[in-house]
């Protein structure tokens, strides 16, 4: 369920606001019904993973990945798919961490009470 | 604990973020350039290409249709001139912002803004050098005119217009890369282009050199090396042509013609070898019976191109061909009545002048024999992460004293800027070149031509022309300083009015020609003149390699076609090779040689002297004429301390052909007395071993495709979105002139007619961007020798099957 809420709001979010809305797409979600911190990491690292994934290839593909081709180059990589994989990979990563903050956070304060 | 696991893991988050928001050195902000929605992946395009499109902006006056052909290329139609120059800015920021960011940046020393420090020298040089200076100037000659005023402005609201209605995932890859956006466009940028156009083509200067050569040598040494007028030459000007024209009274020289160095720094030298070709053929040797126009401009090839093709219509223009991105108007093209083309001329409109000041305060100067009030302009450089740079520059009547001191010059850099001199530069001048432009896209005739080229400054170009009224001409054009002769070939004493530039040719005087009954016009950057033409322009000029296989073939053409053009402008032949190779081979002893020099020896003799991409023989003869130049001049030429000019391959010819004995061949560094036949035979040696130590036995690896390095680069070097090394033929010196990443950077041929059809290629592709199929759909075409016929529409209606999209903008 968390994974599926991280992965339509990070969809929606992305191309009206600056990129790092991903860490808030992940974060509240978790907030309110992260279960635990393994769960919560795992469904907003895949999530957004996935999500920067779809997109990067969505834009790529009709353009025979000639651009990010390029990049690759630029960025001294192998190919391509490399940078596709590094890409969705900063994007989980900062999904999960996300995911997991709001998890920790919630059961910081649920303690507390 | 529970807490603190929180408190970390959100801290850690944050942490995260800000890292990957963030650029680190060079290094791009890693999270918001690879994110899909915000990131580099926006930037690729749809292998479709795009769909017609409405826009509706502000500022239009009407509504704009623009037309686009297979190439991406733009067809614009307008019912009014602002409007036409507001969709140019537009549509030219839609393909080129980025590089018009940088290139303004660059010109306008602010490129420290954006990268930091390390490019503070440059900016500062740049800012010294008086570009800015020279840009408020030219900005007042353009706002003077109501037409050129109009368009500026106009163009300028175009490419804001778009700048407005980007977000920042729309930004070209390179504001993503460097981590900056767009800032609002000014009229003064589109001057800056024109700055950095005479920065590259009259920004040089020889004056260092030459007076060390002067110090080291002697008067009569200078004068037999480096005479004002070369050993061979195919001028311009056909020679014998008669001056219609009273000349003004000639400058008397000063009495210190010759100024003393201040300082012993390396000046950058003039680059042999580039420059440009143009040519018009009378309808008479042509096979339509009306004229054909060729041009060729040899610049540094880069990604994005420094052309842009677009057609221009409105109801008092309707003009094709090439732009400036960042600046309105066609630069060269045709249209239905008229078409034309430029070369550098090379006129001497840049020159030093020794600054003698009061006291330490800098405050005053000695000029004809009183102390005068120097002028000081302050510049401010913004510094990305530093504080900003405060930097005051003094400027005496001539210019900008653009380095005080040696400590103020930064080691090893800009070594052509002599120290404790005032700059005297064509460029800071008031001045209206986009004036001549407007009037050439409008132009109709011979008459047109000439009252439209009046109105250029600089950089000084060869302006060929050719009408449907069978009319060709060509002129060497541009504000010339009266000058006495050799003024400005040395460095000048400041203090003396003599020394100061007198004025102006007047521009109806300027070199001219029209309909020569050879039959043809052309230039390739030589002299502009016989020795007959009264005004002193400049001692020296590229050497007349180019210019002169250019004018043998003319002579021999007859009714040529688009296509002999074209095949011209890829013509590999060296004329330096035809001069010299024979008494090379004469003087060299097959007796002495290796097997492998033998080999080669055999190689040259049956080479055709064509620098094609697949010859053995270019290789070996580039080679050995290199090591001969080298062997011959190196030994006195190498005075520690002191930088000198060598003598031109025009004159290392001269002694090569007519002085056998000169002493310039004997080896100062040896006993005994070498002769021409002994550095020719050493050079030999020396070429074919060079070429058997780095490619092995002579045999493909020997292709001069491959010896030479021919590359096309991002204007940023970044790897990846230029070409890398291609094999190609051609030469400095040789008419498809084109070594390094430097070469034709736009090639045109057109037929005049009762249908003007025009034909052109430039290397890369419309768009700027390196995630557009048409970033480089143009290269092959013009690395295979090919040109494309150029779309010209007669009106925005007109049915074309390579209209591929339109573009609709109207008004808000």
């Amino acid at each position: 369920m968390l994974f599926f809420i991280i992965l339509i709001l990070t969809f929606a979010s992305g191309y009206f606001l600056p990129w790092w809305v991903v860490a808030i797409a992940a974060f509240l979600p978790a907030l309110f019904i992260g279960k635990t911190p393994a769960k919560s990491f795992f469904a907003g690292f895949s999530a957004v993973f996935i999500v920067w994934a779809a997109m990067a290839l969505f834009k790529s593909i009709p353009n025979d990945n000639m651009l990010a081709k390029r990049v690759a180059t630029l960025m001294h990589l192998p190919n391509w798919i490399l940078l596709l994989v590094i890409t969705a990979l900063i994007g989980g990563l900062v999904g999960g961490m996300s995911a997991l903050s709001g998890v920790l956070v919630r059961k910081a304060f649920a303690k507390s009470k | 604990m529970r807490f603190v696991k929180a408190f970390i893991s959100v801290i850690f988050t944050v942490l995260l973020i800000w890292v990957l928001n963030n650029k680190f050195g060079d290094i791009p902000p890693a999270g918001k350039f690879l994110s899909p929605s915000r990131g580099f992946w926006q930037n690729a395009e749809n292998k479709e290409g795009q769909s017609s499109e409405n826009l509706t902006l502000t500022g239009l006056q009407d509504a704009v249709t623009i037309r686009y052909d297979e190439h991406r290329i733009p067809h614009i139609f307008a019912k009014n001139d602002h409007d036409l120059y507001y969709a140019q800015g537009f549509v030219t920021a839609r393909d080129r912002l980025w590089q018009m960011d940088i290139q303004t940046r660059s010109a306008a020393g602010r490129l420290a803004e954006i990268v930091g420090p390390k490019a503070l020298e440059i900016d500062r040089y740049h800012r010294r050098m008086g570009m800015v200076y020279g840009a408020e100037n030219g900005l007042k000659g353009i706002m003077a005119n109501p037409q050129t005023r109009e368009m500026v402005l106009a163009y300028t609201d175009g490419v804001n217009n778009y700048i407005h209605s980007l977000s920042p995932k729309d930004y070209p890859i390179e504001f993503k890369l460097l981590n900056y956006k767009p800032e609002e466009w000014k009229p003064i940028n589109c001057i800056f282009l024109l700055k950095l156009m005479s920065e590259t083509l009259a920004g040089g200067s020889d004056q260092f050199a030459m007076t060390n050569n002067l110090r080291v040598f002697g008067p009569k040494a200078v004068n037999e090396l480096f005479p004002d007028y070369p050993f061979h030459e195919s001028p311009i000007i056909p020679a014998g042509t008669k001056w219609a024209f009273n000349p003004l009274p000639i400058p008397k020289p000063s009495a210190g013609y010759l100024a003393q160095m201040t300082e012993n720094i390396k000046p950058k030298e003039k680059v042999d070898g580039i420059g440009s070709n143009n040519w018009a053929i009378a309808g008479s040797k042509s096979a339509t019976g009306y004229p054909i126009l060729a041009n060729d401009p040899h610049l540094n090839l880069t990604f994005p191109a420094i052309w842009y093709q677009v057609q221009l219509s409105s109801p008092t223009v309707n003009v094709n061909g090439v732009s400036l991105p960042g600046a309105p108007c066609v630069i060269i093209g045709y249209n239905q009545k008229i078409s034309w083309g430029v070369t550098n001329v090379d006129a001497d409109v840049l020159d030093w002048y020794q600054v003698k000041f009061k006291d330490n305060t800098k405050n005053e100067y000695w000029y004809n024999n009183a102390w005068n009030p120097v002028k000081k302009r302050i510049e401010v450089i913004k510094v990305l992460g530093a504080p900003d740079e405060t930097d005051t520059v003094i400027y005496t009547h001539h210019g900008p004293v653009v380095y005080e001191t040696t400590s103020e010059k930064p080691k090893n850099e800009f070594p052509h800027v002599p120290v404790g001199d005032a700059l005297r530069w064509i460029a800071h001048d008031e001045s209206n070149e986009f004036l001549c432009f407007y009037k050439l896209n409008r132009g109709k005739n011979y008459n047109d031509y000439r009252a439209a080229i009046a109105n250029f400054s600089a950089p000084a170009q060869n302006f060929i022309f050719a009408s449907n009224d069978n009319d060709i001409a060509i002129t060497p054009n541009g504000k010339f300083p009266l000058k006495f002769k050799e003024q400005g070939k040395y460095i000048m004493d400041g203090s003396d009015p003599a020394n100061d530039w007198h004025g102006w040719i007047p521009p109806e005087q300027n070199p001219t020609v029209k309909n020569p009954p050879r039959g043809f016009v052309s230039s390739a950057n030589q002299s502009s003149t016989d020795p007959t033409y009264p005004y002193y322009i400049n001692w020296r000029f590229e050497q007349y390699y180019r210019g002169k296989r250019i004018n043998d073939r003319l002579t021999a053409m007859q009714k040529a076609t688009v296509d002999s053009m074209r095949i011209m402008q890829m013509d590999n032949y060296s004329i330096l090779a035809q001069d010299v190779l024979p008494t090379m081979l004469k003087y060299l002893d097959p007796s002495k040689l290796s097997d492998d020099q033998a080999k080669a020896l055999d190689l040259i003799k049956k080479w055709d002297k064509f620098y094609n991409a697949n010859s053995i023989g270019a290789s070996i003869f580039d080679n050995w004429w290199y090591n001969f130049y080298n062997l011959v001049w190196n030994d006195e030429f190498t005075v520690k301390g002191t930088y000198l000019k060598l003598p031109s391959y025009d004159e290392t010819e001269k002694l090569l052909l007519t002085d056998p004995n000169s002493k310039w061949f004997d080896n100062n560094k040896t006993p005994l007395k070498e002769t021409c036949a002994d550095m020719v035979n050493h050079a030999f040696y020396a070429a074919v071993d060079s070429l058997i130590h780095s490619r092995g036995v002579p045999g493909d690896k020997w292709q001069w495709g491959r010896v030479k390095d021919t590359y096309i680069d991002h204007m940023a070097g970044l790897p990846g979105f230029g070409t890398g090394k291609f094999i190609a033929g051609g030469r400095g010196g040789v008419i498809n002139a084109l070594r390094y990443n430097n070469g034709p950077s736009w090639r045109m041929v057109v037929q005049m007619g009762p249908v003007v059809k025009g034909y052109g290629v430039f290397p890369g592709g419309e768009s700027g961007n390196p995630g557009s199929f048409y970033y480089r759909d143009m290269f092959d075409t013009w690395n295979n020798g090919k040109l494309n016929e150029l779309l010209f529409l007669n009106s925005a209606n007109e049915k074309s099957a390579r209209v591929k999209s339109t573009l609709v903008l109207s008004k808000k």
